[in-house]
């Protein structure tokens, strides 16, 4: 027996498909001196990997879900350890017949191959589904059933092959962590095992549901909770058993009832994501020896299934005399927002994790999270959906985990629309105006943990005013109200006063802050006190991280103003990059600071109510901080911070306050607006269709780091002299000349579908095609598709954003949007603002 | 024919048996419950006779209210009928349970007819005290065989055989009788999706029968030590070949 390894580079901890298939990425990309271990036995350890149904449905809306399928389906079949199956999913209802028309939708956005059947055509295929309790069928071929226990031997043995050590039943007792380098971080030093200690660089937990649980021996969280899956092996049935193959059938998932049927050999395997929610602790899971079959297939509960029974054998009348041979509670890991937990965890440096990952994304995902800790970001995709420092503190307790998985389990195969909110855990953070606004009728958008007035009901008076209307299709009218387009022509009109307080404001001090900052951003941060720099962070690989405002406060100051969604990752971001030499402090004054937006022609007149400052272009300039007093009506002024900038295209300022004034300046600017028009006004302006009209991009949903600012068409003339992260890349994108693609807006021409209906894209993703209907994609793979759509109620025209080859970014070119499988035709608009393109109401 | 099973609620142990705090029970915090397997024979071999002769299998079992679910189980599998002495799931001795199960047997005779046959099984998977099927036929005046692998059905009589060792034993009883029957006397089936949503429909007899404790106490339940073995790789392919040879001279084979 070969002794135990007293250290190692990294420690990957769990071999189930994550951790075997992390082993042999990193292996891949040079890492030699890896150790993996598990406290089970190989191959097959008890986890989650063991049980799994393993088969790879691979479109899904998200695109980070959808492509790391693809890529993860694309490296079993490379291995031969995969087999296309096909397999269908059948519409019970007319509302899941709409969706499978966005199903095909989303399968052209990202190249899947896919077919919308009748109940005849499916049942050619699948001879034993009822025909008369379905509508139709969405049938892809390349779904495929995989081998993911002996995947995960041959990346191990390449890792093995390569240096890489393996400890079966081996339990990991603790995870050391020290203090440092900086006040308040911990570095990883070492992981203490049953059989003895290993001194580390790095961890990597691939733990599957008992990932929190390690995590926190560490000192972090991992933020998933282990569930049950429910699946019973019925059997055996002749039409099966007669394919002579595991699977040789497509595999039907039953949308509407929430289950599947996925042949095995003779037998037949349904599964559920019906049932109640069922989650246990890390601590209830049994040990390998406890478990009467592995830990993770737990005892049934059959009452949970029946209703499933009575569903399957309605959609397979065979089943019903089928045995229930094998039937588990299995265990799978859901998360508080059903996206996985990839990337350095923000509590402990050098300790990762690859969590909340299932088998039909896991080798794909094990190859981001390879590339991350190899490269410093992935580089297979952009990844910010799933990197694990999205969370807020708010979201990593078991109370908010259990909550919102309790909520989304059953919407696993759901119609979930692009705007759904959240119904529980709601109000975990609220403006300092929230009364006022709930006083309003606000309809609240929640931001991860921030509420956010979407539009108010106070302001329904507008919608006739304006002569708006409702939409005409409910799908398209979901989560939306025309007041906001109300609201829109108001603060165009008039003027409009947004609560920004979700703002995430950090401030970085000391002789190093500048520099600091400067080696973080790609515009010069060294500039003038009181000027602010509108600025992309990049990777290293020259995409985007961030895209935000940083603000030169003092000569040792600067203040970092990013978006709510991006919060956690950018604050990480700043925290893992710090000097370690104690030259720079940082400080998160989100909660200390509230920020007002005041837009529109009258917003100089409100203000000016106000405040006694010149808020003329002279004194309070286009892009300037000035520091100034306002009559709050309490008596006492009240100390502000205008930002003469905008988010929507109208002249006006971010007012950054004390976060305890902001309710009198609220209510004094409300009062003294009252005749200038001014009107409360919700996010739908400020983060769509003011935004949209004007062409602003935002992080997450134009930027990603899979483009870069030439792209986006963010890059300035010219490069600053101090180094920064992702200059090197950068630099060479510049050298390379011309973008390939640019990011375009574009206008729907004819809103109007085929049954005469006018329809309303929503941006989630849906393919830009040429006139001839052909996919657009470039040399990288990236295709085009909408990464933002709303209203542009100025001009008239629904808009769209994408990124489109260069060839096609010319104005006036025409071509055609996907949308629940119907083309539409749109117009390139520009690369830049359709309203006001030259900015002269801003900066008048 | 009217057949009597009596099946007990165990739990489906997994590979270590781990004890409560208290030492008087098993802790089945990870564990599912089962019946005990004897048993599940039992009403497999039960369901059989009914197929082939005709009648009705009546499932009956001492236990906590959550017994339900086996008694179900049994019916997803063919039984006719489910009776539960509902008890607060403390565990009762063999013969605190064999008084309890004949006052049941003796009611449920009065009201439907004699049982032509009671079948227990062998013992049970948690305590296996091997005793409460010959208690309830004792109490009743019935005759009783236990061990039992096979069973012929003749008119009013039976035939039941039980492995010994070189052979086996074969009994004639006149009916009404009793069997303990034992883990390969059949394959018992699975439940089907249809046997199973049909057993939710199952209209269970509750009974709530006490009876007076009989002599026997738990007094503590001990895990044994658990023994581990070590396992030498010799080697791999043609070259572990002499260091099997040795092993085999150590042995005395070669």
């Amino acid at each position: 027996m070969s002794e135990f390894p007293a250290s190692a580079k990294c420690v990957v901890i769990g071999a189930g498909i994550v951790g075997n298939c992390l082993v042999g990425h990193l292996t891949k990309l040079g890492w030699n001196d890896l150790v993996l271990l598990d406290k089970g036995p190989l191959p097959n350890p008890g986890g989650s990997t063991g049980h799994a149904s393993n088969f790879i449905f691979p479109v899904d809306h998200n695109k980070e879900m959808c492509l790391l399928g693809v890529q993860s389906a694309n490296q079993y079949r490379d291995l031969d350890l995969s087999v296309d199956s096909g397999g269908i999913e059948v519409a019970r209802t007319q509302e899941r017949m709409d969706e499978l028309q966005r199903r095909m939708t989303s399968a052209t956005a990202w190249g899947v191959e896919a077919h919308l059947l009748t109940p005849e055509e499916v049942a050619e295929l699948v001879p034993f589904v009822n025909t008369e309790v379905i509508l139709g069928g969405f049938y892809c071929p390349t779904v495929s059933v995989v081998d993911s226990l002996e995947t995960g031997t041959v990346m191990r043995r390449l890792a093995t092959d390569n240096g890489c050590r393996v400890l079966a039943n081996t339990e990991v007792l603790d995870i050391v962590a020290e203090p440092g380098p900086n006040p308040g971080d911990h570095t990883v030093k070492a992981v203490v095992t049953d059989a003895g200690t290993i001194e580390t660089d790095y961890v990597v937990i691939a733990c599957g549901v008992w990932s929190n649980r390690l995590a926190n021996m560490a000192g972090a969280t991992i933020p998933l909770v282990p569930a049950v899956h429910q699946m019973a092996d019925v059997g055996p049935m002749d039409i099966l058993a007669e394919t002579g193959n595991e699977i040789g059938y497509p595999i039907v998932r039953d949308m509407d009832t929430f289950c599947y049927e996925r042949q095995t050999a003779g037998s037949m395997e349904v599964g559920s994501y019906a049932h109640r929610p069922i989650f246990h602790h890390p601590d209830e899971i049994p040990s390998n020896e406890e478990a009467a079959l592995s830990p993770t297939e737990m005892p049934f509960t059959p009452d949970d299934f029946d209703p499933q029974m009575e569903q399957a054998i309605e959609l397979m009348d065979m089943l019903g005399d089928a045995e229930i041979k094998y039937a588990i509670n299995g265990l799978l890991s859901l998360t508080p927002d059903a996206m996985p937990c990839l990337g350095e965890v923000p509590e402990v440096r050098n300790l990762w994790s690859a969590a909340a990952v299932w088998v039909k994304e896991g080798p794909g995902m094990a190859q981001v999270v390879a590339e991350w800790m190899t490269y410093g970001y992935p580089r297979v995709i952009d990844a910010h959906g799933a990197d694990i420092s999205r969370f807020y503190p708010e979201e990593r307790p078991d109370e908010h985990i259990w909550a919102r998985s309790a909520e989304h389990f059953n919407k696993t195969y759901g119609i979930v629309h692009p705007a759904e909110q959240w119904e529980s855990r709601r109000n975990l953070r609220v403006g300092p105006y929230f009364s006022r606004q709930q006083d309003l009728g606000a309809f609240f958008f929640q931001a991860r943990t921030w509420e956010r007035p979407q539009w108010f009901e106070s302001n329904a008076d507008l919608v006739e005013r304006y002569g708006l209307g409702e939409r005409e299709v409910e799908w398209d009218n979901r989560w939306w109200s025309p007041i906001t387009n109300a609201e829109h022509l108001n603060l165009r009109d008039n003027c409009g006063l947004v609560d920004l307080s979700a703002f995430q404001i950090y401030e970085l001090a000391g002789p190093g802050a500048v520099a600091f900052a400067d080696r973080l951003a790609v515009n010069k941060i060294d500039v003038p006190v009181g000027r602010s720099i509108y600025t992309p962070w990049l990777t290293p690989d020259g995409g985007f991280h961030s895209d935000l405002t940083m603000m030169r406060l003092g000569t040792e100051r600067v203040r970092v103003v990013t978006g709510v969604f991006d919060g956690g990752r950018d604050e990480f971001w700043v925290r893992r990059h710090m000097p370690t030499d104690g030259s720079v402090s940082f400080a998160n004054v989100t909660d200390h600071i509230t920020t007002l937006g005041l837009w529109g022609p009258n917003a100089p007149a409100v203000l000016g109510a106000v405040c006694e400052a010149d808020l003329s272009q002279a004194g309070s300039p286009y892009g300037s901080l000035v520091d100034v007093e306002l009559e709050g009506g309490t008596g006492r002024p009240v100390a502000a911070t205008l930002f003469r900038i905008s988010y929507v295209g109208d002249t006006g300022w971010e007012i950054y306050l004390a976060w305890d004034d902001g309710p009198a300046v609220w209510d004094a600017l409300m009062r003294v607006g009252a005749d200038y028009g001014l009107r409360p006004t919700g996010g739908g302006v400020y983060g769509t269709s003011g935004r949209l009209e004007k062409g602003y991009r935002l992080m997450g949903a134009e930027l990603e780091s899979e483009y870069n600012p030439l792209e986006a068409g963010l890059a300035r003339p010219r490069v600053k002299a101090a180094d920064f992260i992702g200059k090197e890349a950068y630099l060479a994108a510049r050298e390379a000349g011309d973008p390939e693609v640019q990011m375009c807006v574009l206008t729907v021409e004819d809103l109007h579908d085929s049954r005469g209906r006018k329809r309303y894209m929503q941006g989630g993703n849906e393919p830009i095609l040429t006139s001839d209907g052909e996919r657009i994609v470039d040399s990288h793979g990236r295709v085009s598709r909408v990464t933002t759509a709303g209203p542009g109620p100025s001009l008239g025209k629904h808009l769209l954003m994408g990124y489109l080859p260069a060839e096609l970014a010319v104005p006036g070119t025409d071509l055609q949007v996907m949308y629940m499988n119907e083309l539409f035709p749109v117009r390139v608009a520009g690369t830049g603002a359709v309203f006001d393109p030259d900015d002269s109401r801003m900066k008048s | 024919m009217r057949i009597l099973c009596c099946v007990k609620r165990v739990p489906a142990p997994g590979a270590r048996i781990n004890v409560t705090a208290d030492g008087l029970a098993v802790d089945a915090a990870h564990l599912g419950f089962t019946t005990s397997p004897h048993e599940e024979c039992g009403v497999e071999e039960a369901v059989q006779i009914t197929e082939r002769t005709g009648g009705e299998v009546t499932v009956l079992t001492l236990g906590p209210a959550e017994a339900a679910e086996q008694l179900r189980y049994a019916a997803s599998v063919g039984a006719h009928h489910g009776v539960l002495i509902q008890t607060d799931g403390a565990a009762w001795d063999p013969e605190r349970t064999a008084r309890a199960l004949t006052a049941a047997i003796e009611a449920l005779e009065e009201s439907g007819g004699p049982f032509d046959l009671i079948l227990f099984g062998n013992e049970s998977a948690d305590s296996g005290g091997f005793q409460v099927g010959v208690r309830v036929c004792y109490s009743l005046g019935r005759p009783i065989v236990n061990g039992i692998k096979g069973i012929e059905i003749n008119g009013s009589t039976l035939r039941a055989r039980r492995e010994i060792d070189g052979g086996f034993e074969v009994y004639e009883l006149a009916m009404p009788a009793a069997l303990g029957v034992k883990e390969g006397i059949n394959l018992p089936r699975y439940p089907t999706m249809r046997g199973r949503l049909a057993s939710k429909k199952l209209a269970i007899t509750t009974m709530e029968i006490d009876a007076e404790a009989g002599g026997q106490a738990l007094v503590r339940l001990h895990r044994p030590a658990e023994t581990l073995s070590q396992t030498t790789i010799l080697g791999h392919g043609p070259e572990a070949a002499p260091a099997v040879v040795d092993v085999l001279e150590e042995l005395g084979v070669l």
